[in-house]
């Protein structure tokens, strides 16, 4: 009998509360989405990290920091570029701040290490924002991890071509910087050189070397052209002392030899910098009516940003469009271990602000445009033009996921066709 | 052996049961990244206090043996990306790696033998950073700038090592450990003579020691202790690349030192507690775009005001404690 009341006393009381809990849950809004991100505001790359943060405020800006009728929250955090800082940095925008997406990183081991933690969570999603390590979706990829950016190897795709059949080029030297990024870009340019008959004589140099005359040194005397796979002041340093002992063969450049260090710096290099080609996912004048219109919309945002975006703006922007396309499409739903946010983002096609198209492969990589690029004398100022398009440039570079896997990672010495 | 006063070990235990009821009362997030975080850049922290207050050896090579430990047991890992070929299960690779870190640090103590000061640190300071650089170049072994990823740690008593619990009470015991460890050494034969070395070399070598087998010995003790330290941190950090022990993370491990002092060993522990606070939270304080201001400024001002670190702050107020209490119980006799 007593027990019985207590029973019934119970249930009114559960009664009661749900009716409150429901009536208070329809009465307020649905809570915000937490979005945290992740670049680098410190060490080597810390200006693309706050032009990447430039992009990001322009794309939720867009839509007035709602998405499927909730708000957004913005919490940006900052690593220094390696890959222990940006763990802590994400164990703490999750486990601390509670965000339901985190986009980022920057740079390459980073990305790793963030694909790895996001193994470990459930109900989260990572989301890319300039990294560009190949292994982050190409080898044992996390169903957490998602990228609308292409990478280092992909960014070449068509140079080879471009450099066998339309400059005749049959034999490069290849100075290249010895890490992982520029192994990577060499992979991607010389599969289709070699596969065409080209020949590379490889010379590789460690990172910082301001010396080439070594390397020049060296040069066969029958290449056709110098494949340069270096950044900022290595690239300046080799261009001005190949000027300076008359070198005149033409330069084909990597995906981020043609930087804001090599193009705004004056001297002798210049000579040979002028018509330099390279490959890549943005040029700094393309006539695409996106590309067009995203320039002026960032020129007006940031007057005193760069003069025009960066390459990871551009990626940043890429990577947060996709989430907020993908948050839209579900109405901001984020139940059930945000099982239809990533359904979602795994099938959406839309158009990066370069006017290249961007979708995903199954292992949530993106597929998407590359652009031949040359530098040209704007009215004074060196800026790199597009000249061409490859479309739907692959992890895989078009072939088997296995088939391609087979090649093995890129080194120092895979791939190699040396001259007969 | 009576490793410290009764009152000391009260202290002592007292701190370890609060240690020990912290999962009751914080969230995982302050108990894994803040306080497990501290304790496992501690034990590397502990093991420089350990050898700077009793050898009088400030060594940078700490964080390069405690990464020969992350790698030695990285290669190991039956878990690795990249699988390595001599992969272990993890009861063995976590002993082979502190072995490994062990030696190492005898072979730094060997190369420095003869140095000191000034020398010492150059001579530490090259072995790190050409090791760091080493390890990026490396393909074969070291994977390069990548590093070694998903090195996840051993399941222990079947529950994965990355549980929190899991995590915070291992990191804790082996802390504990290490911790009373270095108490226990330095009240040994060899501690005192370790203690003498750091007083004056020449009078401790006339008396007829053996100076330079005395600081090899300290630096492998260093070695093993900073060698947990580095298998923790790869576990914690699942994974270790060449930036985990570069010059960043190497000048992290005396920052921690140095502002929690260098007078005790707890001081390491204290100060690396104090710089995953400041990492974590002065972001969220002073904002993005600054915050490494803020983070230069509390330890510029902790060092200024305290060139002992918080440690000595604690040291002088217990002084001044005990200083009251001699003179309260002047007329009582001896307080011991």
């Amino acid at each position: 009998m007593s027990v019985s009341r207590r029973h019934r006393t119970a249930w009114a009381m559960g009664t009661v509360a749900a009716v409150f809990a429901l009536s208070g849950a329809m009465a307020q809004e649905q809570p915000p989405i937490r979005i945290g991100s992740i670049t680098t505001l410190e060490g080597p790359f810390a200006t693309g990290g706050q032009d990447a943060y430039r992009a990001m405020e322009m794309a939720f800006e867009a839509i007035d920091y709602t998405v499927g009728g909730r708000q957004i929250e913005w919490i940006r955090e900052s690593s220094n570029a390696t890959p222990d800082v940006a763990l802590a940095r994400a164990r703490k925008l999750i486990e601390q701040d509670e965000v339901d997406i985190i986009i980022g990183p920057l740079s390459g081991a980073e990305g790793i290490a963030l694909r790895d933690y996001s193994r470990t969570l459930e109900g989260r999603t990572i989301v890319n924002g300039s990294s560009g390590a190949a292994d982050t979706t190409l080898r044992d990829p996390s169903p957490n991890f998602f990228r609308f950016n292409t990478e280092g190897t992909q960014w070449m795709a068509g140079l080879g071509t471009h450099a066998y059949e339309d400059m005749d080029s049959r034999h490069v030297a290849l100075v290249a910087a010895d890490y992982a990024f520029p192994y990577a870009q060499v992979f991607g340019f010389m599969h289709e050189y070699c596969e065409l008959g080209g020949a590379v004589t490889k010379l590789w140099s460690p990172l910082n070397t301001t010396d080439f005359s070594s390397i020049i040194a060296q040069f066969p005397d029958d290449i056709d052209a110098v494949l340069l796979i270096q950044g900022g002041t290595d690239a300046l340093a080799f261009l001005t002392q190949y000027a300076e002992v008359g070198g005149d063969l033409p330069i084909i450049g990597g995906s981020i030899t043609a930087d804001q260090t090599l193009l705004s710096a004056r001297g002798p290099h210049q000579r040979l910098m002028e018509g330099m080609v390279a490959a890549g996912p943005i040029a700094d004048l393309n006539d695409d009516p996106n590309w067009l219109q995203f320039v002026a919309d960032y020129r007006e945002r940031w007057p005193d940003g760069f003069d025009s975006p960066s390459i990871h703006a551009v990626n940043y922007y890429t990577n947060t469009i996709a989430v907020l396309q993908a948050l839209e499409e579900v109405g901001g739903d984020l139940s059930d271990n945000q099982a239809a946010f990533q359904a979602a983002l795994a099938s959406i096609e839309f158009t990066a602000p370069t006017g290249a198209n961007v979708r995903l492969d199954g292992n949530r990589q993106a597929i998407s445009d590359i652009f031949l690029t040359r530098i040209v004398n704007d009215g004074g100022t060196m800026r790199t033009e597009a000249f061409g398009r490859t479309p739907d440039v692959s992890q895989t570079l078009g072939m088997e996921a296995d088939a391609f896997l087979a090649l093995g990672s890129p080194s120092r010495d895979n791939p190699s066709c040396p001259p007969a | 052996m009576i490793i410290m006063s009764t009152r000391r070990w009260a202290l002592t235990a007292i701190g370890l049961v609060i240690l020990l009821a912290l999962p009751l009362l914080l969230p995982n997030f302050w108990l894994v990244n803040i306080f497990g975080r501290a304790l496992v850049y501690g034990i590397v922290a502990l093991s420089l206090t350990f050898l700077a207050h009793y050898g009088g050896f400030v060594s940078l090579a700490q964080t390069m043996v405690a990464g020969v430990a992350g790698y030695s047991v990285a290669m190991m890992a039956p878990t690795a990306i990249p699988l390595g070929d001599m992969a272990l299960p993890y009861a063995l690779a976590i002993p082979l790696a502190v072995f490994a870190a062990t030696m190492a640090g005898a072979i730094v103590g060997l190369i420095a033998v003869n140095t000191r000061e000034i020398y010492l640190l150059m001579i530490t300071l090259a072995l790190a950073v050409g090791f760091s650089l080493f390890a990026q170049s490396n393909i074969t072994w070291f994977n390069g700038y990548e590093g070694i990823r998903n090195i996840v740690g051993p399941e222990i008593f079947g529950r994965p090592f990355r549980t929190p619990l899991v995590f915070y009470y291992t990191a804790l015991v082996v802390a504990a450990l290490l911790y009373l460890l270095v108490l226990y050494v330095v009240r040994t034969p060899f501690g005192l003579v370790l203690q003498a070395i750091r007083d004056s070399d020449r009078r401790t070598a006339a008396i007829g020691f053996h100076v330079g087998l005395h600081r090899i010995a300290a630096f492998a003790l260093a070695g093993f202790i900073a060698g947990w330290g580095g298998v923790l941190i790869t576990f914690y950090n699942i994974g270790i690349t060449p930036s985990s022990i570069g010059l960043w993370a190497t000048v992290g491990v005396l920052i921690m030192a140095v502002i929690g002092g260098l007078g005790h060993p707890l001081g390491a522990f204290i100060g690396a507690l104090i710089f995953a606070l400041m990492d974590t939270f002065a972001s969220t304080i002073i904002g993005h775009d600054r915050f490494n201001t803020l983070i230069g400024m509390v330890f510029l001002v902790i060092v200024l005001l305290s060139p002992d670190g918080i440690w000595g702050v604690g040291g002088r107020l217990a002084a001044a404690l005990g200083g009251r209490n001699r003179n309260k119980n002047a007329d009582g006799g001896a307080t011991r």
